[in-house]
């Protein structure tokens, strides 16, 4: 697991063997990205603008993803906000605040170095979350390994 | 381990509450003090914290809420100790949402990479 240090965020790394701007296609282009994500998507992506679509994954045909996309900097970020797990029927998920899901785009020998990042899981607005780091003195991560180790041992 | 009887949201809104509470520095070193050993009564959860019984009562409210936190009952005291559930539970919500992101990531990679071959 990722997530050691802050239970906040999920971050992945992954090498593609292709240049940086094929992968920034395959993020940005919304046909392309529902190629591989597995979504139908209605339009092209536009920064501010709510995309949506059908799940392409047999049996979740009926669900409909929606993602609002934040930034989009050429070959280099691509970002947008959305709810990870809204799947569940019956919930109404647009009150809750959503998760952020960044990639970003590094070229290397090899072709491109992409990070993805998913964070918000707290759904504490950021400006509020940056304040309670800020007044961490370094605690932080031997608090949160003294918990895990008790979590471990009272499973 | 004991599941509260009580009926549960699914799992995916429930989880924020449990994250946020985390995010909070006094909360953690409360956390890891109840996660010492014994439950532990407000006074003594006071004692040497440099906070007021006020604020303390305050984040355990917080801590409780989000089910990570259980008060017992000792005879006429109210006991605190730490509920490993909610903890666990958002571990196996990152682990799956972690786990979606990994297969994800491993259908980009060969979109992109197969069709370079193709080109």
């Amino acid at each position: 697991m990722t997530t050691a240090d802050v239970p906040n965020s999920i971050q992945k790394q992954i090498e593609l063997a292709a240049p940086v701007s094929r992968v920034w296609r395959a993020l940005t282009d919304h046909r392309e990205f529902g190629a591989w994500f597995r979504v139908n998507l209605e339009s092209p992506f536009e920064a501010g603008q709510v995309s949506r679509g059908r799940i392409t994954w047999p049996g979740y045909e009926h669900v409909v993803w929606e993602a609002v996309v934040q930034r989009i900097e050429p070959e280099s970020l691509f970002s947008f906000t959305w709810h990870p797990y809204s799947v569940a029927p019956g919930i109404d998920y647009s009150q809750e605040t959503p998760t952020l899901v960044e990639f970003r785009l590094e070229a290397t020998a090899a072709g491109t170095l992409l990070t993805v990042t998913e964070s918000g899981f707290d759904h504490v607005p950021e400006a509020r979350r940056a304040e309670a780091f800020l007044r961490n003195d370094g605690g932080w991560a031997q608090q949160i390994k003294n918990i895990e180790t008790y979590v471990a041992q009272n499973l | 381990m004991s599941r509260k009887t009580c009926s549960r949201e699914e799992a995916a809104p429930a989880v924020a509450p449990v994250f946020a509470a985390l995010g909070d520095e006094t909360r953690l070193l409360l956390l890891a003090r109840l996660s010492e050993g014994d439950a532990c009564s407000i006074a003594k959860l006071t004692e040497g914290s440099g906070l007021t019984r006020q604020a303390i009562t305050k984040h355990l409210r917080v801590l409780q809420n989000a089910r990570i936190v259980r008060c017992v009952r000792s005879g006429r005291e109210s006991l605190f100790a730490v509920d490993p559930e909610p903890l666990t539970e958002i571990r196996a919500y990152l682990d799956r949402v972690s786990r979606a992101w990994d297969e994800r990531l491993e259908r980009l990679k060969a979109f992109v990479e197969i069709e370079r071959v193709a080109d």
